[in-house]
């Protein structure tokens, strides 16, 4: 249930769609005040169109009711908000020492290859974006990534081979 | 032995749920708690000397203790801390993935100890399939009638959300983490006023570790004395989750007495070295402790004992440094996670850290001057503790001064040989 106060918000001047603004307000209404739900916000749009455009932020921020500068200096401060494009796989490569240990740097350079493309780029098909990420936490099976919501482990060339493979 | 925490995670990986949990004896603790004052809980906390798992250390009862009993509150908040974004870190994972209902049982009944009315459960960002289990286990708990208005007609309300955060290291410093929940940048927070009195949205609010929580029903069901008598160390009650990472041949966690040899877990548990290769030092508990080494390996595994030594027991889970792996790349590794993962607003910290990650990376190079050696021990004392506005850059620069003392003859190598010979 959202109350009505939450509510009051038209879609005329917004390019979110119905479906985020819903989910937006039910975010708002766990909270205390409007503004509590930026990031909740961001993940929203996030999860709907892959990235935060700047036209998003400005979006939310009337949502919201903040400024854009503030909603964008939320959004720039965390790893998994991502301002640019991406593709349909976000491939995040642990490069913490556990990792680091155990050969990811290896891992590194056989997907930079095997993509053609280096760390923040994406691919020219549009299907993977490589980034590196702290510590995944499951170093007693390093080294590991993700691709999208997936987690890999005790990664070798030919498993990632096989995972990049079996990617729809 | 005994292993509360892990007795019910099982072999095939797949998480406990509420029926598996309740035929293991779980939230017996549960209405046992509410026929308690919540102050007696707090005592009962307090006399089990857990200290809280989340690196500090810090009694857990006395904590809780320091909640305002009386004044014009909204809400009370109680906050479990599943960030583990520590390089090296994996044990709230496990218990998380493993066995959810023991983290909930043991958050209703700290919510009780503390009175307070409403919960989050922080879980970082990329702990999706955690997350997954965690929200299956929540709707259980609360159709279940575990959680939400009156539980078991107690007249008790608490609610429990899950939160997924969107990934920085210092969100699990607790006080930015409570800035990332009221959905701001996670910069920490001045202290005082501390959380307990003042902390999500201006409520009193107590953040504990995940495997802090996970202990809760165990003391109250088997009492305190019996979670003394878990640890070998007097002081230090129950049980503890260790873990060996790297070149060991058997990498894990488990959950082993405090005051347990360092040498036991890397050679029995961890199987010992890998063939080929020889124990030079480790982390003894994530990436922001100091190395300990050879000489070290009869030292018992708790809290003071390792302070004594020079490092910090932290998170319990080590890192382990064979004779085969760079020192200086292994440092220079750390450091550029810290450089990155700092918050930015202190100065010491924001400057300090990628300032020593270019000296570290001239060297690893084979650039370096001596006199690099010098300007890193500055910066180890310039970023050192009391010098920035929380822990992070100390942290930080633990394995970088203790790796100038014991592993020093790596770093002139490199400078002299202009190469690191590991390459
Ligand atoms: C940079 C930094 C990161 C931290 N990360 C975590 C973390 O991921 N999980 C955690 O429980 N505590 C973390 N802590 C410690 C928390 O600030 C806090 O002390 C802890 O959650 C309290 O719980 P406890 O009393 O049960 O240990 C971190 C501290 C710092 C300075
Ligand atoms: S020490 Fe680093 S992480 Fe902590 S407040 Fe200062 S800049 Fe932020």
């Amino acid at each position: 249930m959202i109350p009505k106060e939450i509510d009051n918000h038209t879609t005329e001047n917004t390019m979110l769609t119905a479906e985020e603004i819903h989910e937006i307000n039910e975010e708002i209404g766990m909270y205390p005040y409007r503004q509590a739900a930026c990031i909740e916000a961001l993940k929203v749009v996030q999860k709907y169109r892959r990235w935060v455009s700047d036209e998003s932020i400005e979006d939310i921020a009337a949502h919201l009711e903040m400024s854009a500068a503030e909603v964008d200096s939320v959004a720039t401060f965390y790893n998994l908000i991502y301002r640019k494009p991406v593709g349909k796989y976000v491939i995040l490569v642990c490069d913490s020492v556990s990792c680091y240990i155990m050969g990811a740097e290896t891992m590194l350079d056989h997907l930079q290859n095997k993509l053609g493309i280096g760390l923040g780029q994406t691919t020219a098909d549009d299907r993977f974006t490589l980034l590196t990420v702290p510590c995944l936490g499951t170093c007693d099976h390093a080294p590991a990534m993700m691709v999208g919501r997936d987690l890999h482990r005790d990664l070798t060339p030919g498993k990632i081979d096989a995972i990049l493979a079996a990617c729809p | 032995m005994e292993r509360p925490l892990t007795k019910n995670i099982r072999t095939d990986g797949q998480p406990v749920f509420l029926k598996e949990y309740e035929s293991q004896g779980g939230y017996k603790a549960l209405p046992k708690a509410l026929k308690l004052q919540p102050d007696e809980v707090i005592e009962l906390v307090k006399k089990s000397n857990l200290k809280g798992r989340g690196g500090a250390g810090f009694n857990t009862g006395l904590k809780w203790s320091f909640v305002p009993k009386k004044g014009d509150f909204r809400h009370k908040y109680l906050v479990a801390n599943g960030d583990e974004m520590e390089p090296g870190t994996y044990k709230d994972r496990l218990l998380i993935e493993g066995d959810p209902h023991q983290l909930i049982e043991g958050m209703i009944l700290s919510s009780w100890a503390i009175q307070a009315d409403e919960g989050f459960i922080f879980i970082r960002g990329e702990y999706t399939y955690a997350a997954e289990v965690m929200s299956k286990a929540l709707a259980e708990a609360k159709a279940a009638g575990y959680l939400g208005n009156d539980i078991l007609r107690s007249g008790f309300n608490f609610n429990l959300h899950l939160h997924t955060s969107v990934g920085r290291y210092i969100c699990g410093e607790e006080t930015a983490l409570l800035n990332s929940l009221e959905g701001k940048r996670a910069n920490p927070r001045t202290k005082p006023p501390f959380p307990q009195v003042s902390g999500l949205f201006g409520q009193p609010t107590i953040v504990n570790n995940i495997e802090t929580l996970c202990n809760i029903p165990h003391i109250i069901n088997n009492g305190a004395e019996w979670f003394n008598q878990l640890s070998l160390t007097p002081g230090d009650g129950g049980t503890k989750l260790f873990g060996a990472s790297g070149k060991v041949k058997k990498p894990g966690v488990w959950e082993l007495p405090f005051g347990i040899p360092m040498r036991q877990i890397i050679e029995e548990n961890a199987g010992g070295m890998r063939d080929g290769l020889k124990f030079r030092g480790c982390l003894p508990g994530g990436a922001s402790t100091d190395f300990l080494t050879e000489q070290h390996l009869d030292l018992k595994m708790d809290y003071n004992s390792v302070a004594a030594a020079g490092s910090r027991l932290a998170t319990g889970l080590m890192i382990v440094l064979d004779d085969k792996t760079c020192p200086v790349g292994m440092v220079l590794n750390m450091i550029h996670f810290f450089a990155q993962e700092s918050c930015g607003w202190c100065t010491p910290c924001r400057e300090g850290l990628p300032w020593t990650e270019k000296i570290l990376r001239k060297i690893e190079d084979g650039r370096g001057e001596m006199n690099d050696l010098d300007q890193l021990e500055s910066m180890v004392r310039f970023m050192g503790p009391g010098n920035t506005f929380c822990a992070l850059a100390p942290g930080a620069t633990a394995p970088l001064g203790s790796a100038l003392k014991y592993f020093r003859d790596d770093f002139i190598t490199h400078i002299r040989d202009k190469k690191c010979s590991w390459k």
